[in-house]
């Protein structure tokens, strides 16, 4: 599967390249459940042996379910480490999952909307992606691929707590929904404070851009829920899709709006400031990209530039991280190596659209 | 990587650049703590587990040495192991340590103690393993030792319920 993986590095996956609703400010919607299978050990308790048998049983429950028809199979114990990190940029397995070690696997259909992780903290990991705000969408998929799995498989799943994970943090229904924000506004203006008292109030987190254990990377925010048990799956999600997203939307449109009104020179500096180091720099690091890029996003959803296309930017989001650039330069490159390589490739691909 | 800002101890992980209205480019590198502390950044879920394990064993002399008898039959993992380590064995292990867990997911859980939602479509029969015996027949023998005799009967009547179901 290594080589195929190759390809794959030139375009992004839909739930990228698609435009959901409140594109502008919500990224994307991430929908994950963790489920084991009964009979066997959690992983910390699995030998070698068990964690393979386990490996097996999961991946041939997939490829019967009848909901999740054809799957891309990746044996992620078999890749090499920029393969892995290649998928982790696209969000098809968590850096827990690449950086770990024994058997462990990953299927995800080829628009890269739906995704399972096999043997990452638990036995399965079922994820759904969506573009902008789909929660209802999103958990209407992922019901019924857990559903068409249960067909296959028997999940442990006990009285009292629900479906059973290793880690008690996650047990009951085992959902964590989670919600990409980009904020680039809020963060101009001072004002994450108010963001972080959202998500508060209502007991989420708050996180960077590849999740847990990420610093806030750029202007980018992901929220997620933090308990799992006692409120059903759609009590959960309407805390986000009813309370806490509309009321940071709104925040940041507000921002934005106040910016646009009191200070367009200090926004359009920073917007074409972002602009001329992504047209003209020589070397760039991948955080300099992030935060242009996103500046740039910005300028894009403010009207304050029009003639560069969203999808090409949504790609360049993508492309520009560490495994991607390698990939499309088709050779391993060190860190300087990849700052000229990443400033060469947004120079070609702005000048051209 | 400097030091937190903040409480000038720690290692900054967490870094924010903001700009204040005046235009002045204003950086803050804070220690994780720190920035859970300015509400800019949430606990992450394993380490809040181990320090909820913490707070009970410290609240408790005597539940920390009942804990560390602790283990499952099934898997093997003991009490004090999973303390370590943040993550269970097996499944019988929400059984298996049910008091001292029962304690720990209602705190990690915001107090909720039942599982509400989706239910698979045909409920797997749940016949609590054989772990679940051998355990109450380990307290039965406990109970019998210690000549509690009210609590042996009550153990004799729910293993024999158990060895029927
Ligand atoms: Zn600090
Ligand atoms: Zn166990």
């Amino acid at each position: 599967m290594s080589a195929g993986l190759g390809d794959f590095a030139k375009q992004a996956g839909e739930w990228l390249r698609g435009v959901g609703p409140l594109h502008e400010i919500v990224i994307s919607t991430r929908i994950r459940l963790a489920r084991n299978i009964r009979g066997f050990f959690f992983l910390s308790r699995a030998d070698a042996k068990m964690r393979a048998d386990i490996a097996d049983a999961a991946q041939s429950g997939i490829k019967k379910a009848r909901t999740l028809g054809d799957l891309i199979h990746v044996d992620v114990e078999k890749l090499d480490e920029l393969d892995r990190t290649l998928l982790v940029e696209r969000h098809l397995i968590s850096k827990q999952h690449a950086e770990s070690s024994g058997a462990r696997r990953v299927a995800f259909d080829a628009t890269e909307t739906s995704a399972v992780m096999i043997n990452e903290e638990d036995h399965l990991r079922i994820q759904v992606m969506r573009s902008g705000l789909q929660l209802g969408e999103a958990w209407e998929q992922i019901d019924q691929i857990d559903t068409s799995l249960a067909d296959q498989l028997e999940f442990a799943f006990h009285p009292q707590y629900g479906y059973l994970t290793a880690c008690p943090t996650n047990v009951g229904t085992g959902i964590r929904v989670s919600v990409m924000l980009h904020l680039p506004a809020l963060r101009l203006t001072n004002e994450l404070e108010k963001v972080a008292q959202a998500a508060r109030d209502m007991r989420l987190a708050i996180r960077g851009l590849h999740g847990e254990g990420t610093e806030a990377l750029g202007d980018f925010f992901q929220i997620s829920n933090q308990t799992t048990l006692g409120r059903c799956e759609l009590d959960i999600i309407d805390d986000f899709r009813t309370v806490v997203i509309p009321k940071i939307v709104e925040y940041e449109q507000n921002a934005r709006k106040a910016l646009l009104k009191n200070r367009v020179h200090a926004l359009d500096d920073k917007i074409w400031r972002a602009i001329g180091l992504l047209r003209h720099a020589r070397l760039m690091s991948s955080n300099e990209a992030m935060q242009c890029l996103s500046h740039l996003r910005m300028g894009l959803h403010v009207g304050r530039v029009k003639d560069i296309n969203l999808q090409t930017l949504n790609e360049l989001f993508l492309q520009t991280q560490p495994a991607h650039l390698q990939k499309l330069q088709g050779e391993r490159l060190n860190g300087e190596q990849r700052s000229i390589a990443r400033a060469t490739f947004i120079r070609s691909r702005l000048s051209n659209n | 990587m400097g030091l937190c800002q903040r409480c000038k101890k720690a290692q900054a992980t967490f870094h924010l650049t903001n700009i204040d209205p005046h235009g002045n480019k204003m950086e803050q590198h804070l220690c994780e703590r720190c920035a859970i502390e300015e509400g800019l950044q949430q606990a992450k879920s394993p380490v809040s587990v181990n320090e909820y394990v913490e707070t009970f064993l410290a609240s408790s002399k005597a539940g920390a040495a009942a804990a560390s008898n602790l283990v499952c039959e099934n898997c093997g993992i003991t009490y004090i192991e999973f303390r370590n380590q943040g993550m269970l064995g097996c499944p019988d292990d929400y059984d298996a340590f049910k008091e001292h867990l029962a304690k720990l997911i209602e705190r990690a859980q915001e107090n909720a103690t039942h599982h509400v939602g989706k239910t698979p479509k045909a409920p797997a029969t749940r016949k609590p393993g054989p772990a679940e015996v051998r355990r109450l027949k380990k307290l039965l023998e406990e109970a019998v030792a210690a000549e509690d005799y009210e609590r042996a009967a009550q153990l004799r009547d729910r293993i024999g319920e158990l060895e029927k179901a």
